[in-house]
């Protein structure tokens, strides 16, 4: 009885947690304007998406493509920021060494709005003009932190001496830290880099704040002012299932793969 | 002549406002093994961190070959370093560990890959090139981190306690192979460790280090054999350290006996300390050769030999070990031979401290205000302040104490112990005390007023 009960329950929490998405996923496979109008298969809303035959496609490609190269460059640049100030705060000793990772800990639980807001005023009192570069500069502020937090532990868990030992081999410093620093903490890196695009990429309410006016969408912003627009154009409906299935694609790799070499 | 290929030069180092190497001269022979013994935190690896490069001394020189390499930083000094943890690099295989400083030397293919083998083989690891590092047992891992330093064929290789992480019938293997490589090699080992048997069998020459300190450089038998101080008697090998008079040359007096020795120059009727190994104490049946007799209180069985602890007719207690058991009780005869005597001038037979007198009738010292009688000096005279070492009280609370501090070093004495307390401010206190005191312990220390004699500083050189 308290087997059945238990599997009910986690039954019921997965349907709660995957409903929207199947519900968007069924109904992108249907032709109906207004959501939740099953009005038979069809495959003619991921056709629009593909052919661009849709109201204002040029808009989204546009908005898909910012995001994208968002995300990237602010990902790479929070990377090497990331693990710099990583490798910096692991070398402080005691309370300086706490209070740095005190700090870096604040914009990560500081409400989005907030950072938003807050940029919009830095760049407006710097007389920056805001645009590519102010979201850009937004998305790594927010970005970094997080590298920071998984490059960390790949510090600790190094036994301390390689970096010495790599000198003593002959290394320059720099060669040192590209020959084995960067390569043991590689892990780190990559999964603080994921961890980075994905935030960009879901990004709204800094972006919303720092993109200023000169109609700079991205896929977020775009969804927003669409759907003010009179209802969500429905051509969405598959290309938030095409993402959805690609992020499930890349995280399945992953876990299969990091499966793999802890069996090896 | 020998070569000197290092020389240290009056090196100093501190940490904050801690002393971790205080006028360190040194220098080593080409080709010789030498170690640096010492219990951990007494500036070893501080000062083989500084040959290798990865810290500067504050003060001091460090030359090489007699040109000095002081700030030149480790990729360019010809020496490589066996590490305590190994650090070999995780995200390469064995064979590219080795490799590792040879690619970045550009040297070709083909010479990297001779190289490396040759290396392999003189560590016993052949056929283990394609090998992960971290599927490697301990013992293999150091062995491969002896070949990424070796291979390089660097002139000086520095071993930071490389064993210490193994166990100890590893360890031991470990040590004979060590000392077979050096012996093949023919180059210069500076190696570091805390374990006194190790260095002994490894070592051409020891340093025995403490606090910042060298206290001795010599031959494992010169420093087994002829201690310069109690510290050194009590951390190399088993010993009774004794309070002793010399009382002319030749002939010394300790434990309320008198013994002829080998030792002279120390003047007459001097307080010295004397160091007796347990293995230089002798049963004898002939009462002629006897010197003093004292009764079994303990036998304990160790492998090759029996360990004793005797009290002697005069209230002392020895360790004595021999190869044949007396049963517990047992009146025995001992004597010692004039050899076996190493007699040690006295460090210091006081507390003395430079003190101020801070208003009548009070003295501070150690940071601390005492009570005593300060006729015959005016407030804020520099005065020295002399204590005796069983005029020093130490409590287990600290409501009723001057100030307090922690055990640091313990020395049994025969029928005292002679303890270090460090106290809060780094200073030392040493305490003779026939309480027992665990090391480490936190202790409260009081001193009577009539227990501190004040004289003036000029006194100091008596």
């Amino acid at each position: 009885m308290k087997k059945v009960l238990a599997r009910t329950y986690l039954i019921l929490i997965l349907i709660i947690l995957y409903a929207p998405i199947v519900f968007i996923a069924v109904f992108s496979f249907t032709e109906a304007k207004s959501l939740g109008n099953w009005t038979g298969f069809s495959l003619n809303l991921y056709k629009n998406l593909f052919t661009g035959s849709m109201q204002n496609s040029a808009g989204l490609i546009s908005a898909v493509e910012n995001t994208l190269l968002i995300a990237l460059i602010a990902s790479v640049f929070a990377t090497l920021l990331g693990t710099v100030a990583a490798i910096g705060i692991f070398n402080l000793k005691g309370r300086k060494k706490q209070t740095m990772q005190f700090l870096n800990n604040i914009p990560m639980i500081n409400p989005d709005i907030i950072t938003g807001v807050s940029l919009f005023l830095l760049f407006v009192f710097l007389h920056i003009s805001q645009g590519y570069l102010t979201v850009i500069l937004a998305h790594i502020t927010f970005c970094t932190p997080y590298v920071v937090l998984n490059v960390l532990p790949k510090l600790s868990q190094m036994n301390p001496n390689i970096y010495e030992a790599a000198l003593d081999l002959g290394a320059t410093p720099f060669q040192a830290l590209r020959k084995v620093l960067v390569p043991v903490l590689r892990p780190g890196m990559v999964s603080g880099f994921i961890l980075s695009f994905t935030m960009s990429l879901d990004d709204f309410a800094v972006t919303f704040f720092t993109r200023g006016t000169i109609g700079l969408d991205t896929l977020s912003t775009y969804i927003y002012t669409d759907a003010r627009k009179g209802g969500l154009t429905p051509e969405l409906k598959p290309l938030m299932t095409i993402i959805f299935l690609i992020i499930l694609a890349v995280l399945l790799f992953i876990n299969i793969r990091s499966a793999k070499t802890k069996t090896n | 002549m020998e070569e000197k290929i290092i020389e240290i030069q009056h090196v100093s180092k501190s940490f904050g406002d801690k002393n971790v190497l205080r006028d360190i001269n040194l220098y080593v022979k080409k080709g010789e093994f030498i170690t640096l013994l010492g219990p951990s935190g007494c500036g070893k690896t501080t000062l083989l961190r500084m040959i290798a490069g990865f810290l500067q001394p504050d003060e001091g020189g460090i030359l090489m070959d007699g040109k000095d390499i002081t700030g030149m930083p480790p990729h360019l000094r010809r020496l490589n370093t066996v590490f305590q943890r190994y650090a070999l690099f995780p995200h390469l295989d064995v064979y590219d560990n080795i490799a590792f400083g040879l690619k970045l030397k550009k040297t070709p293919e083909e010479e990297i890959d001779k190289k490396v083998r040759r290396v392999l083989k003189l560590v016993s690891m052949s056929d283990y090139e394609d090998r992960d590092v971290e599927s490697l047992s301990g013992g293999q891992q150091q062995r491969i981190a002896i070949a990424r330093a070796i291979v390089n064929q660097p002139e000086i290789l520095l071993l930071d306690e490389p064993l210490a992480a193994l166990d100890l019938k590893m360890r031991k293997d470990m040590q004979i192979e060590l000392k077979e490589m050096h012996r093949k090699l023919g180059i210069t080992f500076i190696y570091v460790t805390h374990d006194q048997e190790e260095a002994l069998t490894l070592s051409d020459t020891i340093v025995v280090m403490n606090e910042g300190r060298i206290q001795q450089i010599g031959t494992p038998i010169d420093i087994y054999n002829e201690p310069v101080n109690c510290f050194v008697a009590d951390f190399i090998g088993e010993s009774n350290i004794l309070k002793g008079r010399m009382l002319r040359d030749r002939r010394v007096a300790f434990i309320k006996h008198e013994f002829d020795c080998v030792d002279e120059g120390f003047g007459e009727d001097v307080p010295v300390d004397v160091v007796v190994r347990p293995e230089d104490i002798y049963f004898t049946t002939d009462p002629d050769r006897c010197q003093f007799r004292a009764k079994v209180n303990s036998c304990t069985f160790k492998g090759v030999h029996y360990e004793m602890w005797v009290d002697t007719d005069t209230g002392y207690e020895l360790m004595i070990q021999d190869y044949d058991p007396y049963p517990v009780g047992t009146e025995v005869m001992l004597y010692i031979d004039p050899d076996d005597i190493q007699v040690m001038k006295k460090e210091r037979v006081a507390n003395v401290y430079d003190a101020r007198v801070t208003g009548a009738g009070k003295v501070t010292f150690l940071d601390t205000e005492f009570a005593c009688d300060t006729e015959g000096f005016a407030e804020g005279d520099a005065v020295q302040a002399t204590v005796s070492f069983e005029k020093v009280d130490l409590l287990d609370n600290e409501e009723t104490a001057d100030l307090t501090g922690h055990v640091a070093v313990i020395l049994y004495m025969g029928d005292h112990y002679h303890l270090t307390v460090k106290t809060e401010t780094g200073e030392n206190i040493w305490v003779d005390t026939n309480d027992i005191w665990d090391k480490g312990d936190f202790v409260g220390i009081k001193i009577l007023p009539e227990d501190i004699r004040l004289s003036k500083p000029a006194d100091r050189h008596e």
